[in-house]
């Protein structure tokens, strides 16, 4: 079977801990929350770490708490847990839609919010195992020279797969970091980069603490769709968040946050259908939009052109479930 | 009184709580004193030559005790005797990524692993050749040089009637190409081998294989030691599904390297190596031409096939016959012919998937008949019906049918599903299909050419009351321990849990061929039989003797002995068997079974191939929705009504119709087995490599290779049809394999009832149903 290279283990009891043992191993220390992506890609020789540190003992990351209009949600906190919890249900009730939508039982009973957001991108060229890599001459990402997504691309393309990225990015979520240089903020929507070899962009020995949603007004709701050939444990390979703002039964305001696309999501604004009613029209155009302005690559295991097209048609289901808003 | 029977009852599998509760013992839970690890290192081409191997490096990292490569063991083997073209270790070529060439044992697989790549290989790399097309094209660029045909490995032409005349009488030709894809088998458990050779130099190999006896063959041919210095033992295997149903390179591996280290050495796959070792399901390219009646009779098939077979011939030879040879019922054809071309490709070997060679052609028939009933506007099952071979018939490739239940296979799915209700009438977007099947129940020749019996069962019974079976089968999961403990505790009157089954290990049990064609149950079944009533007549006569009546009025059951026409008189089985052993001594009785020679089959060239002594029925009806903006096909609900025979355990009857309906389904609508690209690269070079290099799996993880979750599974009524057969124990025939057959074209035709496009090409992927749907309304 495939085997763990040996590497050492850090087991620090609090968040202080953890950001001075990333400070003192340097680049050769990986975080590992639930492990669900590091340690497959470890094993498939993907990444390479010679220290983890390990965040399951880190009190501080854990817990949803409801304050100052905002739901707090802790970085270590089990997808499972999200996917249940009565007030990001009551909430943010999409998220607890996408987290349910991860993985399987078992990987969600593991798997955090913080892996999830900092979960690896995703390619068919570099999911694979050392011999089929090698046998391809490697890539960008792995250890060769060429994108094959993207031939003669500088960056690598490998898709964002996170389930909740979007999700949370439409319901205007920042991060809480914790670094040795202390504590930051930053929009969630800033934490990705254009290359998906490190599209992760928090700095060197940083740890993301708490993810923070702004409790969303009445008007506002969020939709999550996702699609993947299974409906169980498969990554997505269309996923996109709609965020609608209605007043007085018209538009006002609103995002689309579309995952598998990108290292980065890809976030448009939907302001200039301000004043139109949510109905079928509205959803339709919705859906061309989606269409017109997202291209997905070949990265993720199916077919681009049948999920630009079936991207376009999920923006126009996630617009028909918000149009029961009452207005 | 009466007893309730074993045979028949609904019990489970005696076995199956070691299993659910993790203490069954599978090959890789074996941890033996010293043991070493192998790894096998693999090829980065897809069509190379090797020119140097160096493994020095290797030999001199620390922990490495041995190195193996296949100069070391150079005699090529097959599992078919003649095609044997493969090697335990690629010695001079390589012919697919992941081709093994090198071996290593060290005292952990880390080492082992890193051992490999410092193994030093050079390659001459020499065109790929991963398509069909591509194969036959370029015969010059011999995947085999030994091969006499370019890069065709097997073909088959036979023809029985008058074809050509027969389709100009029709009076509807049906014409269609259909596409199977490749598809793989999944098991659960990776293949896993051990190998030890004791102080006198036997060598044990203990394997997760579901074919111990051709194993412990090819481990003598390929070794060059005698079977008897041989002991093969095969554990608790963990699904197959006959992905190891031939040797595998580290079967021979752990042999070897346990002959240079004299320390046990274990392999265990990873799931990529599974993907790699495959032997699943051939990709077939078919083109079928029909002749119906208006009535809708049949009265010509003519049938095409291509099969991309893969780097090696594995089954092959055997698989080309049945692409054609297994079509000739449950319908009467006034006149038949097909023509079968196997081509190496450098890819992964195909061989046997549930259903062997017969799947694909089953496909294209049943979607055919669909076609034809909407022409000819009779009802797809009433057209089914009308063209029923019948039973004790002979199909015009002459198998002799013997019992079946087609006709209520038929019945018993349409009043189930509502089908004479709601087919053709269901809203738009949800539709029901139809399709039949038949399959064999063994086949009546052994792989290798010999006289022998094809099954032998031992049994024992003692004064603990207690009885125990040594048998050569393999049990796979599929239940064949239960099946014989089933015989033998019907005839011998004692409960399941008072067998032991001892089964497939060479020093201890008779032979049995294997876990393939579906031949367990008759075959192993009927020697089982014959010994148990050969040791059920002894403990009689015994009994007999004791009460001073005729053997005939003792009755043994629900482990008692009694007399037959008075229950107050009766022993415990116990005292019966001591009484037994009394009179007879050690009570012991061997069975065997060799099939029958004749009237089962036609005498001309391959008229053996696919003969069996009994064939199973099938019949299934699918529903399905459509989502006609998404293209994505949803199996909603499957019926499945199959012909065993005799159902002598019913509960596992049902497990396996269930077992290879969701099988079906999910390759029907999700799996694919295939490389990533394909084309001839002529200059052979390397300096390119990107999405076109050759030969690449697209799918080597259950990740990427999408079999149904359990949300992704329709909802399933199994049916059990019983026609016995005078040739199965009991008249059991088979229930493993047919079952899976008609789901594939049932949701096919489901589609188009649903929403009157034809997905001839599989697997039916939401963009192809787009496509279809977007063409059918253009025109
Ligand atoms: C079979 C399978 C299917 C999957 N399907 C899906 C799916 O459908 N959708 C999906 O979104 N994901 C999926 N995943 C990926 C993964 O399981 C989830 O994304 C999960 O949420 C990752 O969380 P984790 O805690 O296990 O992350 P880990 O593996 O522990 O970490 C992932 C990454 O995040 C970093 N990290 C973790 N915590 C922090 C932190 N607090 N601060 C900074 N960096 C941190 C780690 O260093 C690592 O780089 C799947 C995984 C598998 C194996
Ligand atoms: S996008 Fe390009 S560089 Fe990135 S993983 Fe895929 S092939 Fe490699």
């Amino acid at each position: 079977m495939l085997r763990l290279s040996p590497l050492h283990l850090h087991q620090p009891r609090d968040l202080a801990q953890a950001v001075a043992l990333l400070a003192e191993h340097g680049p050769q220390a990986r975080l590992i929350a639930g492990g669900t992506d590091v340690l497959p890609s470890l094993k498939l020789g993907q990444t390479q770490a010679g220290v983890l540190v390990s965040l399951r003992r880190v009190p501080e990351l854990l817990g949803i708490d409801l304050q100052d209009g905002q739901l707090r949600i802790g970085a270590g906190t089990r997808l499972a847990e999200i996917a249940t919890d009565a007030d990001v249900l009551a909430h943010l009730p999409a998220l607890a839609h996408a987290a349910s939508r991860v993985a399987s039982p078992q990987i969600r009973n593991m798997g955090t919010l913080g892996g999830n957001l900092c979960l690896d991108t995703r390619c068919r060229f570099i999911n694979q195992s050392d011999l089929w890599r090698e046998a391809l001459g490697g890539c960008l990402k792995s250890h060769g020279s060429e994108c094959h997504v993207v031939p003669g691309g500088q960056n690598c393309v490998a898709a964002l797969s996170s389930d909740t990225a979007p999700v949370l990015i439409a319901y205007g979520a920042t991060l809480e970091l914790l670094g040795p240089q202390g504590t930051r903020e930053l929009a969630l929507v800033d934490l990705y980069g254009a290359d998906g070899r490190h599209h992760v962009l928090l700095q060197p020995g940083e740890v993301l603490v708490a993810v923070r949603v702004p409790l969303p007004g009445p008007g506002t709701r969020v939709a999550y769709r996702k699609w993947a050939v299974r409906k169980s444990i498969d990554f997505p390979l269309v996923s996109v968040a709609v965020r609608l703002d209605v007043a007085a039964g018209r538009l006002t305001g609103g995002t689309l946050a579309a995952g598998a696309l990108n290292p980065r999501p890809r976030v448009l604004d939907l302001a200039k259908w301000a004043g139109r009613a949510v109905d079928a029209d509205l959803a339709a155009e919705l859906g061309q939009f989606a269409f017109d302005r997202c291209r997905p690559l070949p990265n993720v295991p199916y077919d681009a052109e049948y999920r630009r097209e079936r991207l376009a048609v999920e923006v126009r289901r996630a617009v028909l479930e918000l149009g029961v808003i009452p207005s | 009184m009466t007893h309730a029977r074993i045979v028949g009852g609904r019990h489970g599998k005696p076995d199956s709580l070691d299993a659910m509760t993790g203490v069954a013992r599978f090959t890789d839970d074996l941890v033996l004193p010293r043991m070493l690890h192998a790894k096998i290192l693999r090829s980065p081409h897809a069509h190379a030559r090797i020119v140097r191997i160096d493994t020095t490096r290797a030999e001199m990292l620390q922990g490495v005790h041995a190195v193996v490569v296949g100069a070391e063991m150079p005699m090529r083997y097959g599992i078919i005797p003649w095609t044997p073209d493969e090697q335990a270790l690629a010695a001079d070529k390589v012919r697919y990524v992941g081709d093994a060439v090198a071996a290593v044992a060290a005292v952990s697989e880390e080492v082992a692993t890193a051992a490999c790549r410092l193994i030093d290989v050079e390659y001459e790399v020499l065109p790929a050749l991963t398509t069909p097309e591509a194969a036959l094209a370029h015969p010059e660029t011999r995947i085999h040089e030994a091969n006499r045909h370019g890069n065709v490995t097997k073909a088959v032409q036979l023809a029985f009637g008058d074809v050509e005349g027969q389709l100009q009488a029709a009076d509807l030709v049906v014409e269609g190409h259909y596409q199977f894809h490749g598809s793989t088998h999944g098991m659960l458990e990776p293949h896993c081998a051990i190998g030890h050779v004791d102080g006198r130099g036997l060598l044990t190999v203990w394997s997760s294989t579901q074919v111990p006896h051709y194993l412990h063959r090819e481990l003598s041919k390929v070794l060059g030691i005698p079977t008897h210095q041989i002991r093969v033992i095969q554990p608790l295997v963990g699904g197959a599904f006959g992905g190891k149903s031939e040797p595998f390179d580290l079967e021979f591996v752990v042999a070897k390297l346990a002959q240079k280290t004299g320390r046990p050495v274990k392999c265990l796959y990873t799931r990529e190596e599974v993907f790699l070792a495959h032997r699943g399901r051939h990709p077939f390219d078919m083109h079928y031409r029909t002749g119906f009646t208006k009535d809708g009779k049949i009265l010509a098939v003519d049938a095409k096939s291509v099969l991309d077979g893969g780097a090696y011939s594995s089954f092959g030879l055997v698989t080309t016959y049945y692409s054609g040879q297994l079509l000739g019922s449950p319908y009467a054809f006034q006149s038949y012919r097909f023509d079968s071309t196997r081509v190496y490709t450098n890819k992964p070997a195909c061989g046997p998937k549930r259903g062997h060679g017969s799947v694909q052609p089953r496909f294209a028939i049943e979607v055919q008949l669909d076609k034809a009933a909407r022409a000819l506007g009779i009802d797809p099952i009433e057209l089914r019906r009308r063209n029923f071979i019948g039973e004790n018939s002979q199909t015009i490739n002459e198998f002799h049918i013997g019992s079946s239940g087609f006709l209520e296979c038929l019945t018993a799915v349409e009043e189930a599903s509502g089908w004479k209700e709601r087919h053709g009438k269901l809203p738009r977007g949800r539709g029901l299909g139809v399709a039949g099947s038949t399959y064999i129940s063994g086949t009546n020749y052994c792989i290798y050419p010999t006289e022998l019996p094809q099954s032998g069962v031992q049994i024992c019974l003692d004064r603990s009351g207690r009885i125990r079976v040594f048998a050569g089968t393999s049990d796979i999961g599929q239940g064949s321990s239960t099946m014989l403990a089933v015989i033998a505790a019907d005839e011998l009157g004692v409960e399941l849990d008072d067998v032991r089954v001892i089964a497939a290990d060479s020093d201890l049990c008779p032979v049995d061929l294997g876990a393939y064609s579906s031949r367990i149950t008759l075959m192993a079944g009927n020697a089982c039989l014959n010994a148990a009533r050969d040791l059920a007549g002894k403990v009689r006569d015994a009994v007999a003797t004791k009460w001073g009546c005729t053997k005939r009025e003792v009755l043994l059951a629900g482990r008692r002995a009694q007399r037959l026409d008075n229950p107050e008189v009766w022993m415990p089985i116990q005292e019966a068997f001591i009484l037994a052993e009394c009179a007879f001594g050690t009570m012991g009785a061997t069975g065997s079974y060799q099939t029958p020679k004749e009237g089962v089959h036609g005498e001309y060239r391959g008229g053996t191939i696919g003969a069996s002594p009994a064939y199973s029925f099938t019949a299934h009806i699918a529903e399905v929705s459509v989502d006609e903006e998404t293209g994505e096909v949803t199996v909603e609900k499957v019926w499945c009504a199959h012909d065993c025979g005799k159902a002598l355990s019913p509960v596992l009857v049902e497990g396996q119709i269930e077992g290879s309906c969701y099988m079906g389904a999910g390759e029907t609508v999700m799996e694919s087995h295939g490389v990533m690209a394909s084309g001839l690269r002529t200059d052979g070079q390397r300096r390119d490599p990107g999405p076109g290099k050759e030969g690449l799996l697209a799918a080597s993880s259950l990740l990427d290779y999408r079999m149904p979750t359990t949300l992704d599974t329709p909802e399933l009524h199994a049916f059990i049809v019983e026609k016995p057969d005078p040739r199965g124990p009991h008249g059991a025939k088979e229930a493993g394999e047919g079952p899976l057959h008609s789901v594939i074209p049932a949701i096919c035709n489901a589609i188009f009832d649903a929403v009157g496009v034809r997905i001839d090409a599989l697997p039916v992927a939401p963009e192809k149903v787009l496509r279809a749907l977007r063409e059918a309304r253009k025109s």
